[in-house]
């Protein structure tokens, strides 16, 4: 049942930032710690559990693919709510601040991504059901 | 007629969102394969619509939520906003290899306290070039150049001014703007093809929004590990903020 899927996202989405408010009351921050991380760790782990004892179909599997796709499409929406006038009005200081915060972030990444040893690798030809195919 | 039309779109919210936004990636995709043959990711050009309508629709109704504040088009906002964000990435976890995310732990905890740090430093230090001398204000927009979410609450708890507070805002805002449309052109430069460097990149490049729309428009293999860590970004800056960067910058300017 493609229901089984979705709604087990939903329940790591749920206790994910449910325990990411609570860590950031535990360390005093008035703000979600990591829970979408915490989230994306349950899915992975339950994933792997509920896949070895058999209990993860590929329907169930379609019911979370389904939003996995959806995630460029919701990023484009998400682009056209941002506070572009705001953002602009900022003047010089917040354009400078900006641009050489991002600029020093993409050489330090740079410099990291080409520091050590690199084995980590996307499995190939991996295909997931509702995985979006690039037309180029 | 038009205004029966008006009134089931505006009923149907968010139908009417999937549609625009179906329409908005289908011409994203006509552009990128007519006018720049491909080169450019019909994601990144659908991204670019996207912020252009978002700044043609703060415009027009002078609201703070893009286009979103058409009373038509609400459900763009319920489509893009946290919820479903959310929702989408963390069903991207699906596609995280467990073994991969391993081996990056390390580093990308390392790129986190970088991505904090760094643009702080270089925030608060342009801040005191353009007059704004105080620890408070060099902390606040200091921390806007971390997130625009780090910014004020670390603005609020420390007591800035609010126009100092709005100013990190708008810092943290550009940053996420330059970091969702500059990624793919800057992916070859930042080594940005393995998982290992999209978890670098969710470290120091911050912010949720930012690095989720970058790696989408750059490759969307590289989506769930870099927002595996970004998401944590926020977090570690409201930690750090009010706090241990707060007390050091005090310490150096006094």
């Amino acid at each position: 049942m493609i229901i089984y899927g979705t709604a087990l996202l939903a329940l790591c989405h749920l206790t994910g930032l449910f325990l990411g408010d609570l860590l950031g009351v535990a360390i005093g921050v008035k703000s979600n710690v990591g829970g979408v991380g915490i989230a994306m760790l349950m899915l992975i782990f339950l994933k792997i559990y509920l896949h070895d004892k058999g209990l993860m179909p590929k329907e169930t599997e379609a019911g979370v693919g389904f939003w996995g796709a959806m995630y460029i499409p919701v990023v484009v929406a998400m682009a056209a709510n941002q506070n572009v006038v705001a953002a602009l009005k900022g003047g010089p200081v917040a354009l400078l601040s900006a641009i050489a915060a991002a600029a020093a972030c993409a050489c330090v990444i740079a410099a990291l991504s080409r520091s050590g040893r690199d084995d980590t690798a996307f499995p190939p030809a991996h295909h997931l059901e509702f995985t979006e195919e690039e037309d180029v | 007629m038009l205004e029966m039309l008006n009134k089931i779109l505006i009923a149907n919210g968010l139908v009417t969102a999937f549609a625009c936004v179906g329409v908005a990636i289908w011409l994203a995709g006509v552009i990128s394969r007519r006018l720049t043959l491909g080169y450019v990711h019909g994601s990144a050009i659908a991204i670019v619509i996207g912020l252009g309508l978002a700044y043609f629709g703060g415009r027009m109704t002078s609201g703070e939520k893009g286009l979103a504040d058409f009373p038509l088009l609400t459900g763009i906002g319920l489509m893009g906003g946290a919820m479903f964000r959310d929702f989408a990435i963390v069903a991207t976890a699906f596609e995280v290899q467990p073994s991969e995310a391993r081996k990056a732990g390390m580093i990308g905890a390392l790129s986190l306290l970088l991505g904090t740090v760094i643009p702080f430093v270089i925030g608060a230090l342009i801040a005191r070039a353009f007059g704004y001398t105080d620890a408070v204000s060099m902390t606040t927009i200091g921390a806007g150049a971390v997130t625009y979410i780090v910014g004020p609450i670390t603005g609020a708890a420390i007591g800035a001014s609010s126009d100092v507070i709005a100013l990190s805002i708008a810092t943290g805002l550009i940053k996420a703007i330059i970091v969702m449309v500059g990624t793919p052109f800057a992916a070859k430069f930042m080594g940005l093809k393995t998982p290992r460097s999209a978890m670098i990149f969710g470290g120091l490049a911050g912010t949720v929004s930012g690095v989720s729309a970058g790696l989408a428009a750059t490759d969307r293999r590289l989506v769930p590990y870099g927002a595996l860590v970004a998401t944590f970004h926020t977090g570690v800056g409201c930690l750090l903020g009010p706090s241990v960067l707060y007390l050091a910058t005090k310490a150096i300017v006094g």
